[in-house]
């Protein structure tokens, strides 16, 4: 099953990799990672989009926490947090295809932000199923180049998790 | 008092109580060597290759309990470290390992002896840090010092690169430390220890399986204690061999994959496992799915991966051993009428183990023509001092000596169980008897595995290490090639060391004794007489060459499956 997880992580030197090698140092599936800094100082937050069975995850969670600069660890079961992906599509739009391109744009909320006579640039975010649902409809048009960031999420409610 | 980086780095050494520490100089640690030369307060031993040294500070922290110290220069003098690194790493030793790094400004820029170590040492190291500014390293070293030790131990290594430790400023190092991310759960939940006892109270044929946590956790008072109290069998992982006394009846020795009949077939027909700083290998459990299939299993563990890692866990206990055996005791001494019920209840269970024992004990053919290993460990432990320290090497010996040496002492084996690292034994004996000049320390090793560090010989002699080497050599790779014997129809593949050594002018060569025999009456007379050396000794036995070790579980098989006589 897949599985997002967020690790709050002191923004030392190497951290990136010490997350990265653990997870292929023990065959561990990444599907996306994003990290970027938080509102406080020193601290980063990763995003990490994972598969494996009950076992598997337990030891992820684990391990990360292992880590010594591993702040904290939260793994958002279904329906416990919202996450978002952000994709920059380049497509394919000559004659008749421009206006379908325009009009998938529009269904999904997307923006176009570059065009030229023969392309259009997307850029669309919503949760990854949405993504993968808008591609769906413009690879037949002629998909030129893709760019994801992967998942960010955070939790429902009004509790913020600090950092 | 302003000094540089170099110095900083000693007085923080000499802050955490560093008395010895095992390094090799070169480039970019000549700065931290110069000042060595007035720094009297350590003592420095000079191995002759790099990991040795890091051994020999594994073999120094596993003795005393303290953390060991290495320093290597930076590129192959950090490479060299690595399996010493490892070695640690997989037994949960505490280190620090001080590597050169080429000056800042030069990093990532393929300096001469420049390498990524950080990134080498990432997968074995508990931490690793590299210093980027000289107001950094007192706070660096006191982290290093405190996350090596603390918790789940392991080695720590701080890269610390040449124009830093040429950098100065105002020395002042920190009282107290604190790491936010870094919270090691110490003590064991109460009510998780109450009911632990509650379910041990519940059983019929308990176990405790102990592993190298109790020894490191300094519980092995606390462990006998309360399997005294409770009238519970005790079985040892290799790490575990010296936590409770290999001579108490309650001892059943170590399990595994080379374990003793009784201690495996307790483990298979328990009714409850009660795992204490253990961790599930698979060498001890054989084939998962039929690992004590009757068990109710109770996990305690200072690392939380350890538990439910390998086999499902029915009570996990989070904690520092010492400090759950600790409550648990107190549990007994609660309830001392319901303890004595139990453990007189306990009584069928004693006599189906003691019915293994007797059906099949560990056991040898001995020989009055040719020397049978078990033999020599066995008039090993009757001749050494009671206190005396044992490393070995990885192989055949390491079994032998772990069946029948019988350790009744914690911290007196010091031996790779988890990386399994030839040429581990005469370095970690180094590095022992450098923490304990007065006692006895015996490295035992194959032929195969002395070779791979035998250069320590010279450091032996020139800092008067008066380790007493015993070879059991076979002229094979033993153990491999007892797989070769058993799974391989005898094709014998490499592992033949055809080239016969001879062992005592290679003492000579380095100025220390050498003793060699291939008769059985004359084991007993070598021994005597290197224990009477003063210096380093060889003793080289000339061993039967194609003797086993048994039992054997086969890779694979279930723990109840050991090959008895093959």
């Amino acid at each position: 099953m897949q599985h997002t997880i967020s690790v709050l992580v002191e923004n030392e030197f190497g951290v990136l990799s010490r997350v990265a090698n653990l997870f292929s140092g023990r065959g561990f599936n990444i599907d996306s990672l994003s990290v970027a800094p938080t509102n406080e100082e020193g601290l980063s937050r990763m995003t990490i989009v994972t598969r494996g069975d009950d076992k598997i995850l337990e030891q992820i969670n684990k391990q990360l926490n292992k880590l010594i600069d591993v702040l904290k660890v939260i793994d958002f079961t279904d329906g416990s947090a919202i996450d978002r992906e952000l994709a920059l599509i380049k497509v394919t739009a000559e004659d008749e295809s421009r206006a379908e391109v325009l009009r998938i744009v529009d269904i999904f909320r997307a923006k176009i932000i570059d065009v030229t006579p023969k392309s259009y640039t997307i850029e669309a975010t919503g949760n990854p199923l949405k993504i993968d649902a808008i591609l769906e409809l413009l690879r037949p048009l002629g998909l030129k180049e893709l760019v994801r960031t992967g998942s960010v999420a955070i939790g429902r409610g009004a509790k913020g998790w600090k950092g | 008092m302003k000094m540089n980086g170099a110095r900083i780095m000693l007085e923080c050494l000499k802050k955490e109580g560093v008395d010895t520490v095992f390094g090799y100089p070169g480039g970019t640690v000549i700065n931290i060597y110069d000042e060595l030369f007035s720094f009297k307060e350590i003592r420095h031993i000079l191995p002759r290759h790099e990991q040795a040294g890091t051994h020999a500070a594994d073999g120094y922290a596993r003795a005393t309990g303290k953390v060991g110290v290495a320093i290597a220069t930076s590129g192959p003098g950090a490479t060299n470290t690595v399996t010493g690194i490892a070695t640690a790493y997989m037994d949960s030793i505490p280190m620090v390992i001080v590597t050169g790094q080429v000056p800042t400004p030069l990093i990532g820029n393929d300096a001469f002896q420049e390498v990524d170590i950080i990134g080498i040492t990432r997968p074995c190291t508990k931490h690793s840090f590299l210093i980027r500014d000289v107001r950094d390293i007192a706070m660096i070293m006191k982290k290093a010092f405190f996350i090596a030790r603390t918790g789940r131990p392991g080695p720590v290594l701080v890269d610390f690169p040449k124009d830093i430790q040429v950098a100065q400023t105002e020395f002042v190092y920190p009282e107290t430390v604190e790491i936010r991310s870094y919270k090691p759960n110490l003590e064991g939940h109460p009510r998780q220890v109450e009911k632990a006892f509650r379910m041990i109270l519940e059983s019929h044929k308990p176990v405790l399986y102990v592993g190298g946590g109790v020894v490191l956790g300094d519980a092995a008072d606390q462990l006998t204690a309360l399997a005294h109290r409770l009238g519970v069998p005790v079985t040892t992982t290799l790490m575990g061999l010296g936590s409770f006394p290999g001579d108490d009846p309650l001892s059943l020795g170590m399990l595994g994959m080379h374990g003793a009949y009784c201690a495996n077939m307790a483990m298979t027909h328990s009714d409850i496992i009660i795992a204490v700083g253990s961790r599930f290998d698979d060498r001890v459990t054989g084939k998962l799915a039929t690992f004590a299939p009757h068990a109710k299993i109770i996990h305690v563990d200072v690392d939380p991966t350890s538990i439910k890692k390998n086999v499902r866990v029915d009570l996990p206990i989070v904690g520092d051993v010492r400090d759950v055996l600790d409550k648990m005791i107190k549990q007994a001494d609660k309830v001392k009428d319901k303890v004595t019920e139990y453990s007189a209840s306990l009584v069928p269970w004693h006599e189906e183990i003691a019915g293994w024992k007797v059906k099949h004990p560990l056991s040898y053919k001995n020989s009055s023509s040719i020397i049978k290993p078990q033999f020599v460990i066995q008039k090993l432990r009757e001749l050494s001092d009671d206190d005396a320290i044992i490393s070995t090497d990885v192989g055949q010996h390491q079994m032998w000596t772990a069946q029948f040496f019988r350790f009744n002492r914690p911290r007196t084996l010091l031996t790779s169980g988890g990386l399994g690292t030839m040429g581990y034994g005469l370095p970690a004996a180094m590095g022992a008897q450098a923490a304990y000049p007065g006692r006895q320390v015996i490295t035992i090793c194959g032929d195969g595995g002395v070779q791979m560090n035998i250069q320590e010989m010279a450091t032996l002699v020139q800092n008067k290490l008066p380790v007493k080497i015993v070879i059991l050599n076979n002229n094979f790779l033993g153990m491999v090639r007892q797989w070769q014997e058993l799974f391989f129809d005898k094709r014998y593949s490499q592992t033949c060391m055809e080239l016969p050594i001879d062992f005592v002018k290679l003492a000579e060569a380095y100025g220390a004794k050498g003793f060699s025999t291939a008769k059985p009456n004359e084991v007993e007379k070598v021994i005597k007489q290197a224990f009477k050396e003063k210096g380093p000794v060889i003793m080289e036995f000339k061993i039967a060459r194609e003797e086993k070790v048994l039992p054997m579980v086969p890779a694979g098989a279930s723990l109840n499956e050991m090959v008895l006589n093959a």
